[in-house]
């Protein structure tokens, strides 16, 4: 936090009176390693900081990435040759009608620094816990920080120490299970009974695979599947500016001519999340009930949506998805899943889901990892891989059954570019008809 | 061009370790992004990003360490921290790498017109602006944006076998897209974006077509919005390039992947149906299907002389004659397997490790022009320009659908249709590969969007081909 307050510092006074900032900070300090055949495949550590300068002048502005080298003296010439090349570029731009600043010089922290495990514990542990079975996976870990200050005074700071193990074991017919084990504390005896809950349900994938014909089945969605239908509900469908250009997949939704299941009530939970409760466009972040009793509700709204659609911000990220999702709860016991579910589709996972018709809230996608087929409340055999093709409204509209009362939550194991720090708390969700097309 | 290389050398040689081999490899990258989206210019987003990677082979294990700080004591400290995660990894190691051979290679390599000056950041602002203004004035469009992104890359792999390897590239990424909603549904109309990138200047801009071309594109999105949605049932399919190229990359480029077919991916971007047995075996497609990975075309995206571990680049056939001949695997990959490959070993930067990845998969021209492919079909469909794509992690069932969708009775292109979608298995739909288009529907395009690996990583991939013909496959509409 120091390098980042001493360039903040710099700035300040390098800035003329019309001139205005924001200055955004990101760096992580992350061990990677990728696990095959229970095995290190690939092994590293990767260091790097950046920052984000904004520079606003006279109705103009423009946006400025700049990676850090960690040496004082050295970042602070970047800086200022990043503030030239800004000076230079303003002249060269029109105001801009749908520039929106917030003056408040809010404060924001938030610090959690917990000892990170012993990467050979960790090693350890998982070789241990995988010997004879075919484990492949990915383990990252390390602190990570987000900062942001402006001209005007506000000053966030986010910092935490965690883990991801994202893993999957495979069976010799090719079937697999996935699960993680995140967080923030490495317990040699939790993740040996989680890998060991891991291996029980393999077990399941050695049986014969039921081949299953195109058609409808009941089915229930556990929450990491429920997370990809989220996940790509989320490219867009709560996007103020995506509602408003017609790009948003919920534009139905959010118009009043469709609806989904009373059940669903969906919210950006940000406080008591992962993530920073600051925006990278200056403003603190708050909680939204985006869809109550299957209504839309609140939508996410940047500080450049909310100029241009006269709406007030909440927040929200520059692309205006969310980060910290919850879905509420239901009164399905996670003890009578099966039971309720009777015959049909045990799905673990989805994947690579995308739209057959945007407007229309229409989803492909495929099953993957651990699918069963259930007949009268038990586990018969897995399924093969299988397409769906079928509607939001229908799938958490007027088929959703019910959801169950118990919660996961599901940190991202995203690391484009950097650690994601994004979560998702979702319940599973049993649907009266799900429509299987390949 | 190349300023920090002496420096980079220099470090180079003062770097101690008791490794049996490393390598170094400098990223420094810069760019910009420019939109006009409905007649307001966006603010600009700019970036400047540099850092290197030191990769160790110790006892034959090898590791990495990335870092942003690129003096001599921070890529020592690097150096260190590589060792390190070397000797941690050693009792847990996969790989033995005491016998693979390593690159000596010495080379620079540039995009063409490199020497050219782009276009001023004003130019570039008032190029955006004049598209968007020519957009019709029609309530019913709601929205519309012109784009251009430019990335500049220099990297340089040095390594202790004597490589030096400099590659200095620019990449363009000009597109547009016009949304038309008429109270009920909405149709989207794209030229480029995430389907069109090439290596060069301003003549990319000029080759793309963006000066005068939002009129069409406007007018295709108000033809979209009026038309029937497409019918259900099997057709024979041609699909233009710009949907051509998702086809290859989804169903030809992924299962290719050599370390996919080793089970690297399969936590996360999957495996494939693909063996390694099938390679000099497998009939992949028709006899007409032959892809080569060609990193000759100096404008595709993905052309260089050596892959990121310092391996030399020449054009290969991987299918010839529908025969499927080699994976797209590069050297540690080919190493592990005992099969021949190709160069393509990439990192989307400096702070990720080079996996296999695509690089340009092109499919090879044919002999029938656009009119032959067309009057060849009796009961068909055209379809160009991909909006949804959806593959299973073996990358064999898929669904795709298009923008834009024409039918096609008795040899005659009919009337637009809107949501025009298709699904096959990958499998058997190259071996419905009917008709290849000659040279003259032959396209040179490219995403820079591919996403793969642990890290996640997301590159640039050249994709080229002409305008093909499938027979007989599933095609289907939308709800609206």
């Amino acid at each position: 936090m120091n390098n980042f307050k001493a360039l903040v510092q710099w700035l300040k006074q390098a800035v003329t009176d019309k001139e205005q900032f924001h200055l955004g900070y990101a760096d992580e300090s992350s061990e990677f390693v990728r696990f095959n055949h229970a095995q290190v495949r690939q092994a590293g550590h990767v260091k790097q900081a950046s920052l984000n300068l904004k520079l606003i002048n006279d109705g103009r502005h423009a946006d400025l990435s700049i990676t850090l080298a960690g040496e004082p003296e050295l970042d602070r010439e970047r800086l200022a040759d990043g503030l030239q090349q800004l000076r230079e570029t303003l002249p060269l731009l029109p105001p801009d009608p749908y520039l929106l600043l917030n003056h408040n010089a809010w404060q924001s922290h938030n610090e959690q620094l917990r000892p990170l495990p012993e990467l050979a514990q960790v090693l350890e542990d998982i070789s241990q816990a995988a010997v004879g079975v075919d484990l492949v996976g990915f383990y990252a870990a390390g602190p990570i920080s987000r900062g942001f200050a402006s001209s005007d005074g506000a000053f966030g700071w986010h910092q935490a120490n965690s883990f991801n193990f994202d893993f999957s074991l495979f069976h010799a017919n090719g079937e697999a299970v996935k699960a993680s084990y995140a967080g923030h504390t490495w317990s040699s005896a939790e993740f040996a009974a989680r890998l060991q809950q891991v291996r029980e349900q393999l077990e399941f994938l050695g049986r014969p695979l039921h081949n299953l014909a195109p058609g409808q089945y009941r089915a229930y969605l556990a929450p990491a599947a429920l997370e990809e239908i989220i996940g790509i509900i989320t490219w867009g469908g709560f996007s103020a500016q995506a509602i408003a250009s017609k790009g948003s997949s919920l534009q139905k939704l959010y118009a009043g001519e469709q609806s989904l299941s009373p059940l669903v009530k969906v919210d950006e939970q940000i406080s008591g999340s992962l993530s920073q409760a600051f925006s990278t466009e200056g403003y603190p972040r708050g909680d939204v009930t985006l869809i109550s009793a299957g209504k839309a509700c609140g939508q996410l709204i940047n500080s450049r949506s909310a100029a241009e659609y006269g709406l007030s911000t909440n927040g929200a990220s520059s692309d205006e998805s969310p980060s910290a999702l919850q879905m509420a709860a239901g009164s399905l016991a996670q003890a009578d899943i099966l039971k309720q579910l009777g015959t049909g589709l045990y799905i673990s996972n989805l994947w690579y889901l995308n739209y057959s018709d945007l407007p229309a809230a229409r989803l492909t996608g495929m099953t993957r990892f651990a699918t069963f087929w259930v007949e009268d409340g038990e586990i018969k055999a897995p399924v093969s891989t299988m397409r769906f093709d079928d509607s939001v409204y229908s799938l958490l509209g007027s088929q959703l059954e019910a959801l169950t009362a118990e919660r996961e939550l599901l940190l991202s194991a995203s690391t484009y570019s950097q650690r994601n720090t994004a979560s998702n708390l979702l319940p599973g969700a049993l649907v009266k008809r799900l429509t299987l097309t390949l | 061009m190349f300023d920090h290389h002496a420096t980079l050398k220099k470090h180079f040689s003062a770097l101690r370790t008791t490794a049996e081999f490393f390598s170094l490899r400098y990223v420094r990258e810069s760019g910009q992004y420019l939109s006009v989206r409905k007649n307001v210019a966006e603010p600009p987003y700019l970036n400047h990003d540099e850092g290197a990677m030191l990769t160790v082979r110790l006892n034959g294990v090898e590791a990495y360490a990335a870092t942003h700080d690129i003096s001599l004591a921070g890529l020592q400290a690097a150096l260190e921290r590589a060792e390190q995660q070397a000797r941690r990894i050693l009792p847990h190691a996969l790989l033995d790498l005491h016998t693979q051979q390593v690159s000596s290679d010495v080379a620079d390599y540039l995009s063409p017109d490199l020497d050219q000056p782009f276009p001023s950041l004003s130019d570039c602002y008032q190029l955006l602006g004049d598209e968007s203004a020519s957009v019709p004035k029609d309530e019913r469009l709601a929205s519309w944006e012109v784009s251009l992104g430019t990335t500049r890359v220099e990297q340089t792999y040095l390594n202790s076998a004597g490589a030096e390897l400099r590659q200095a590239q620019r990449f363009v990424y000009p597109g547009l897209s016009v949304t038309a909603f008429d109270g009920n549904d909405s149709q989207t109309r794209t030229l480029g974006g995430t389907n069109f990138g090439q290596q060069g200047s301003a003549n990319v801009i000029h080759r793309f077509g963006l000066a005068g071309a939002a009129c069409q594109v406007a007018d295709e999105a108000l033809q979209l919005l009026l038309a029937p949605n497409t019918p259900n049932g099997p057709r024979d399919l041609l699909l233009m390039p710009e949907q051509m190229i998702l086809q290859i990359h989804e169903s030809i480029g992924h299962p290719l992947e050599l370390d996919r077919i080793l089970g690297d991916e399969r936590n996360y971007a999957g495996t494939s149906f693909v063996k390694a047995s099938d390679f000099g075996h497998l009939q992949y497609g028709s006899p007409l299907l032959n892809v080569t990975f060609d990193p000759d075309i100096p404008e595709q995206l993905a052309s260089y002389s050596h892959d990121d571990d310092g391996t030399r680049a020449t054009k290969q056939f991987l299918i010839r004659d529908g025969l499927l001949l080699k994976p797209l695997g590069g050297a540690l990959s080919q190493f592990r397997s005992g099969l021949s490959g190709v160069a393509n070993s990439r990192a989307c930067s400096w702070n990720r490790a080079p996996i296999d990845r695509m690089a340009n998969l092109n499919i090879e021209a044919g002999d029938k022009t656009q009119a032959e492919l067309i009057s060849g079909i009796e009961h068909g469909i055209l379809m160009n320009t991909n909006r949804s794509w959806s593959i299973d992690d073996a990358r064999n069932k898929f669904q795709f659908g298009c923008e834009w969708g024409q039918l096609i009775e008795n040899g005659e292109l009919k009337g637009v249709v809107k949501n025009p979608n298709y699904r096959a298995i990958s499998a058997q739909f190259w071996r419905k590969l009917s008709a290849v288009g000659d040279a003259s529907t032959f396209k040179v395009l490219g995403t820079p969007n591919c996403g793969k690996g642990e890290p996640n990583q997301v590159i640039r991939v050249g994709h080229a081909s002409p305008a093909c013909v499938f027979s007989d496959v599933d095609v289907f509409g939308g709800d609206a």
